[in-house]
């Protein structure tokens, strides 16, 4: 029987109420008294000089109360970057200033140049068509192999060159791989492009700035996905402000995926606008600047090879790869292609050799950061799509390819050559478990009727690996993070028993409100309803790092295990007090603590209101109170992994891609809220439909956004996807986080596209298309068509 | 400046706006209903969606002038008197037909307005209807089957699939 409450149960979402009923509390809901409202003049070109800027007239309109350029942030820091690469050379990559508004240079269309602050929004807009800027435009840099060709136009004048770091990993290897393959019986090459997506959340940006003269304190309302960390970023590099004079707040936050992560130049420029001005400032970003304005995602360009021995197995993988980091350093960039990339190149298998080489390079688009997956998708993809191509080469089936390579479940801990042990995982169980679900032995009979009707049906498999729960501190310092990647959690017991948990991973759709009260209350025996959980705050929450990377359950979760912990061992000391009896004896079921072997017990609540009440209390042990934070630093990342297997029709004459059935077959380790779980997957598996069939970012060859608009930006649609088949019954629970989770929120989004793409390129081939052995996502009606007929 | 008179919800109501003032810049900004959401500016997302005189309508694609003298229902209106969710709105938060909930007020008015016009739609009708209101949570799979159930057709519970 399923649980009805606790871990493993689905409650309904208790936030679903205010946002079913309109009362959510998003950033563009918090209007300030007095609040002005901020428009950002943008660049229309891609690359240009700014000889001048004239407000003059734009600053007599009506309503207008500042208009803020690059001079007067002098003083004020660049948005910084949060992690530093080293190349293979071991220098550092190369790292660029970045100006809250354009300073000389325009480097990307959408870049801001000036900020006009008015009474309305509509002044605002208005007196910025009155700027005048002249620029003289510059030939713009946009395709990566050129840009780092010498003689290249630079993006950055001061730096050397458009290479921000050529980095391989793992560089001991380069050799033993390059005579591994040069000596293999068969070699797999495949060259491919990871397509360049905008993350989209349907809340567009806003940021919201305050200043109070009285006390010097900034608050900044925004839409985050780690307010702590925009705080940190922001005070510290940016504003210098210190953390105990700036608040900000996140508070409903309608979705992320990534690119809520960073920290944005809008964020300062309203927070220091805001005592500039002397009013609140207001900004919120239109969906047409959220698309050269919001951090972008992907956009790799790969070349891929995978040597066999003459038994099948992989004996190395040699990975060259292209990565655009647009025209700035977003917040994570530089991570994003290599250590969240580069180490989960072993995929399942037991490669024993491997070599990843990444040059990542500056151009004159918008900055490209994280979107869901981030880097393990473009480490997915390309392998995955390898071995579909190896198997079609060599005349065997791609799923039995798979397990003959397979890391098998006795060789756990598997230390792999790129650097990362994983602990757990059954990949023969979940591709299994994946085939029955597709019904693979019915998959003949299903081709043949698509074929009756003149359709061509295909069977795509995939199955992946992820490295998620972010992150080992120490690990990640030594790999250039310039920060920690624990999570924390304050567990605060009221006088009556209620309980209020702040955690500082933030919840923008991943029902945090619902699951967090699961684990607390089945750890302490009393009713979910007792407890609420805080976040979003940092004026309210223990400094976190926030909510990315599936973290939040498998770090967050488990600081708010540990405060738990520390909440039943002080409140086990008050009972053995109240009972006259030894703490050893004390035990704590269904919300009473009993002495071991007698009728004797005190109720939670009893308990809770000595804390406070302390008339009856062990003065002389422990102080009063009940509330406890703990901070998580995992010792491993969690290595969630999974089938994703497809049908797909192809139809002939259009070259339309439908998508028939999906099943994804999921090893999460243990599951907090099933419910929120398979919601999770399926959002990823149509994020990942929307890579491989309908979704691009494209520019033209002056770096002008051609996809600027959901005109043209195909976002998947209810009409463009299947019902999804999702299981995550195969479970080997995490081995070094108390609750055994490994995180769900990237896996669909990782393991779809290549699932689709070799369901469509078998299709192909069964219908006789052979010369097709790949196609670039998304593989559009006219792409399908024409490698069909090229 | 114009002066407009609607009813919202029920209640009469009025303001002065520009020509220009989009009827969900009214209800956001004058009126305070600020569950009704902008996601986009080319009324392709449908995170505004309200009714108006009945029919659905995004409310970015009308002026608040051109709204005057109508009926308008957002999704504050939504609710039963006694302030219980609707079958609809208790059908999307059984089926957890929701995430971050903010194309939900859309979803919510979009669905209305189709089980108004269809009481009992097939999958594909849903999946149709819905080509205007873009989800970047759900993947619409738990959107579609939170619609059917509350037009009283059989789907499973969303724990056992």
């Amino acid at each position: 029987m399923p649980k009805d409450s606790g871990i493993g149960a689905s409650p309904k979402r208790r936030e679903d109420v205010r946002f079913l009923t309109g009362k959510g509390q998003y950033t563009d809901d918090i209007n300030i008294h007095g609040q002005a409202y901020a428009h950002f003049l943008r660049s229309e070109v891609a690359h240009g000089t700014i000889n001048g800027i004239d407000t003059s007239a734009a600053a007599s309109m009506p309503g207008v109360v500042q208009i803020l350029t690059a001079k007067d942030f002098e003083g004020v820091g660049g948005v910084p970057c949060g992690w530093q690469v080293t190349d293979r050379h071991g220098e550092a990559m190369q790292e660029p200033k970045h100006p809250v508004l354009a300073e000389g240079k325009v480097r990307h269309v959408g870049d801001p140049i000036a900020m006009v602050i008015a009474d309305t929004l509509e002044q605002a807009r208005d007196a910025a068509e009155a700027i005048d800027v002249d620029i003289t435009e510059l030939e713009p840099v946009m395709d990566m192999k050129a840009a780092i060709k010498d003689g290249a136009t630079k993006v950055h004048d001061d730096l050397i060159s458009n290479l921000c770091y050529d980095w391989g990993f793992v560089e001991e290897n380069r050799e033993a791989v390059d005579e591994a393959i040069k000596s293999a019986a068969h070699v797999t090459t495949l060259e491919l492009v990871n397509n360049r997506l905008v993350a989209n959340p349907m809340e567009p940006r806003v940021a919201v700035g305050d200043y109070a003269p009285g006390t010097d304190d900034y608050t900044l309302y925004t839409t985050s996905q780690n307010p702590h960390v925009i705080r940190l970023l922001m005070g510290a590099f940016v504003l210098g402000i210190p953390e105990h004079k700036l608040r900000v707040v996140a508070p409903d936050v309608g979705g992320g995926f990534g690119a809520k992560i960073y920290h944005y130049a809008e964020e300062a420029a309203c927070t220091f606008a805001a005592k500039q001005c002397g009013r609140p400032v207001k900004w919120t970003s239109s969906r047409s600047e959220a698309f050269i304005s919001d951090a972008h995602g992907r956009d790799h360009v790969t070349k891929i090879e995978l040597a066999l021995d003459a038994d099948h197995k992989f004996t190395a993988i040699r990975t060259d790869t292209y990565a655009n980091m647009g025209a700035y350093l977003s917040t994570f960039a530089p991570s994003i292609p290599t250590w969240l990339h580069g180490t989960l190149m072993a995929g399942n298998y037991t490669t024993p050799l491997i070599y990843v080489n990444v040059k990542a390079v500056f151009t004159n688009t918008t900055p490209v950061d994280a979107y869901r997956g981030a880097g393990r998708p473009e480490a997915t993809f390309q392998l995955e799509r390898v071995i579909d191509k190896a198997a079609r080469e060599l005349g065997v089936d791609p799923a039995d390819l798979r397990r003959k390579n397979f890391i098998k479940p006795d060789q756990f801990p598997y230390a792999t050559p790129v650097a990362v042990e994983y602990d757990t995982g059954d990949y023969d169980a979940t591709l299994d478990k994946g085939m029955e679900m597709i019904d693979a032995a019915g998959f003949e009979a299903r081709a043949a009727e698509s074929k009756a009707k003149g359709k061509l049906r295909g069977l795509g498999i995939a199955h992946f690996i992820e490295a998620c729960g972010i992150a080992p501190s120490n690990l990640v310092g030594q790999l250039g993070a310039r920060a920690g990647l624990y999570e924390s959690a304050t567990v605060r017991v009221n006088a009556t028993g209620s309980i209020s948990v702040m955690t500082g991973s933030h919840s923008h759709g991943q029902g945090h409100e619902t699951s967090y009260p699961q684990v607390v209350a089945e750890m302490l025996g009393i009713d979910e309803s007792m407890i609420d959980i805080v976040h979003g705050d940092t004026s309210k929450t223990p400094m976190g790092m926030g909510t990315y990377g599936s973290r939040s359950i498998a770090v967050g979760g488990s600081a708010m295990v540990r405060a738990t912990e520390k909440i039943i061992n002080k409140a086990k000391k008050i009972a053995a007090h109240l009972l006259e009896a030894s703490e050893a004896d004390i035990e704590l079921k269904d919300g009473a603590f009993s002495v071991a072997g007698t009728d004797k017990s005190v109720a939670w609540g009893d308990v809770t209101l000595a804390a406070y009440v302390p008339h009856n209390y062990p003065l002389e042990d422990i102080e009063p109170g009940l509330e406890e934070t703990a901070f998580y630093d995992p010792s491993n990342f969690t290595y969630p992994a999974g089938a994703y297997i497809c049908e797909v029709e192809v139809d002939p004459e259009t070259g339309k891609v439908d998508v028939l059935k999906f099943v994804a077959a999921d090893d999460f380790g243990n599951v907090i809220n099933p419910m929120i779980v398979y919601g999770q997957v399926h959002g990823g598996v149509a994020q990942g439909i929307g890579q491989a069939l309908l979704e691009n970012c494209a520019y033209d060859e002056n770096g002008q956004l051609l996809s600027g608009s959901y005109m043209d930006y195909t976002m998947p649609r209810a009409d463009d996807l299947p019902m999804f088949d999702v299981d995550h019954s195969c479970v080997t629970p995490c081995t070094h986080n108390p609750l055994g989770v490994k995180g769900c929120g990237e896996a669909g989004a990782i393991g779809t596209p290549p699932a689709i793409v070799n369901g469509v390129i078998d299709a192909l081939h069964r219908a006789g298309h052979t010369h097709v052995s790949h196609i670039d996502m998304p593989l559009t009606p006219a792409r399908v068509w024409a490698a069909m007929n090229g | 400046m114009t002066s407009v008179t609607m009813t919202v919800n029920g209640k009469s109501v009025s303001g002065d706006v520009e020509g220009r003032t989009l009827l969900v810049q009214f209800l956001r900004d004058d009126l305070k209903l600020t569950g009704t959401h902008v996601g986009c500016d080319t009324s392709q997302c449908g995170a505004c969606q309200v009714h108006v005189d009945g029919k659905a309508v995004k409310a970015c694609t009308m002026l608040a002038a051109e709204a005057d003298g109508a009926d308008v229902k957002t999704i504050e209106g939504m609710a039963n008197a006694d302030g219980s969710l609707s079958v609809i709105q208790q059908a999307f938060q059984d089926h957890h037909g929701l995430q971050c909930g903010f194309c939900t007020p859309g979803m919510v008015m979009t669905a209305a307005a189709l089980l108004k016009e269809n009481p009992k739609p097939t999958e594909a009708e849903v999946r149709h209807y819905l080509e205007g209101n873009i989800c970047r949570c759900t993947g619409y799979h738990n959107i579609v089957k939170a619609i059917l159930a509350a037009s009283g057709q059989e789907v499973t519970q969303i724990a056992a699939e």
